[in-house]
């Protein structure tokens, strides 16, 4: 097992690098082509925003390279949110290998945004990746925009609407949580990834 | 459902948690990663690190206990003190911080919160206030409370500096309330429901948990979304398993 983590300026990488290296994996962490098509699972992190992180990946000339892949790939956060085709978030195009459009929690009376707490994990369509999930798990959500519930949803949360939690179409999977921070349900989750 | 969370905060000076009453007259408390590890494994939600004394001196946070703990703990933190440029918050976190948070160095420079958003987003962009109510009636922000000989009475009004920073990018708001902070007789329902009233993001309660009782009061009255407290915790006054087990009898949503 070769695990990377792409490093494409996101602040949370070490964060992740971290919660792998308590599960006994050594990630390492690239910008290099070669080293990412090699690995056996990726892992796009990300914090930030949808626009200067595009920017970050066509800049390391990543875009090609993270569409093409065909091994397990895991978008954590915004990472999830770059699988999707477009963002609301300063209207950017994205990867396009999950068929949806990242949009922003709408206004609403009393809803707060950022989306910032621990939310339950609602299992949508039974997936290896959330194997071992129990009713009532909850994760550590921060975020402002979210992909909206579909057919690529394998974990529903709510935050005034329904979002999706955990997504996969085929090889690409995303967690919109960060799994570094959601203590054991993140590990488990992880975890879960890296048995794919 | 969204919980809400249960913050122990953790002052750190020269590399220990140290504790006030009224943010004076500072004890050493315990070990950073020691007591980080401990309030973890007791089911708190996040953490918070104020390194109090970073501000007031003009120095930056350490990153090398910022990076212990990210190493060690899988709930989120941030860290406070000392982070005046996008850099100062880029090295803490690059660390492993999954938040900052500013205060005094927002009040020194507003634009800094609208820096930091811009560069890293708004969801890890935390402006905490230190408010006191005047004799006139009014609350207002003070700075450089880490430091009792250097802290300044601001003309600027706590719900006027709450909305400018919510505006300019701040993510979150936590909201210091000196006047009960370390004396235990409950948070300041009043002027933290007055701050909800106007704030569209999460707004944390910080000063004057005494009892379960009074988490339960500021969740149920002020309609906050966390929770902050330090000494009951620290001296084990209230146990965070107790208190999330009251918290959820009185219909409370939270992580147990």
């Amino acid at each position: 097992m070769k695990v990377v983590l792409v490093d494409a300026g996101g602040t949370n990488i070490g964060s992740v690098r971290y919660a792998l290296q308590r599960l006994g994996t050594d990630a390492e962490l690239t910008s290099d082509a070669a080293r990412i098509r090699a690995a056996s699972h990726v892992i796009l992190p990300g914090v930030g925003a949808a626009a200067p992180g595009m920017r970050m990946l066509r800049e390391a000339g990543l875009v090609d390279v993270l569409r093409g892949l065909t091994q397990p790939v895991l978008g954590v956060c915004l990472g999830m949110q770059l699988l999707c085709e477009r963002s609301e978030e300063s209207d950017t195009a994205c990867l396009g290998v999950i068929p949806a459009t990242v949009k922003r929690f709408a206004e609403a009376s009393g809803l707060r945004v950022p989306h910032m707490g621990w939310n339950t994990l609602q299992v949508t369509v039974p997936h290896c990746l959330t194997a071992g999930l129990r009713e009532g798990d909850t994760a550590y959500f921060v975020h402002s925009y979210a992909v909206p519930t579909g057919p690529y949803t394998l974990a529903a949360s709510e935050h005034g609407t329904p979002f999706s939690a955990v997504v996969a179409a085929g090889n690409f999977m995303g967690m919109q949580f960060h799994p570094e921070r959601s203590a054991g349900v993140g590990a488990q989750l992880l975890r879960n990834f890296l048995s794919l | 459902m969204l919980s809400r969370r249960i913050v122990p905060c953790l002052d750190v000076r020269d590399g220990q948690v140290v504790k006030g009453v009224r943010f004076r007259d500072h004890v050493v408390v315990g070990e950073i990663v020691e007591l980080a590890l401990r309030y973890r494994d007791e089911g708190a939600d996040e953490l918070v690190f104020y390194d109090i004394t970073a501000s007031p001196e003009g120095r930056r946070v350490d990153r090398n206990w910022v990076e212990r703990v990210a190493r060690e703990i899988d709930i989120p933190f941030c860290v406070a003190g000392g982070i005046r440029s996008v850099d100062d918050a880029r090295e803490v976190l690059h660390a492993g911080a999954d938040k900052i948070s500013i205060n005094s160095p927002a009040l020194e420079r507003p634009a800094l919160v609208s820096e930091i958003a811009d560069a890293f987003g708004v969801q890890c962009v935390v402006v905490g206030v230190d408010s006191l109510r005047d004799e006139d009636g009014e609350w207002r922000v003070r700075q450089y409370t880490g430091d009792p000989s250097r802290t300044r009475a601001l003309r600027k009004g706590t719900l006027e500096w709450i909305d400018e920073v919510q505006t300019l990018g701040a993510g979150e708001i936590v909201l210091n309330c000196m006047g009960t902070d370390g004396v235990r007789r409950g948070y300041d329902i009043e002027q933290l429901a007055a701050a909800r009233a106007i704030t569209r993001v999460p707004l944390v309660a910080s000063g004057g948990a005494g009892i379960p009782m009074h988490f339960a009061e500021v969740f149920k009255d002020a309609d906050v979304d966390a929770a902050l407290a330090a000494s009951v915790f620290h001296s084990g006054d209230i146990g965070i398993p107790a208190l999330k087990r009251e918290l959820r009898m009185q219909g409370i949503e939270v992580r147990l």
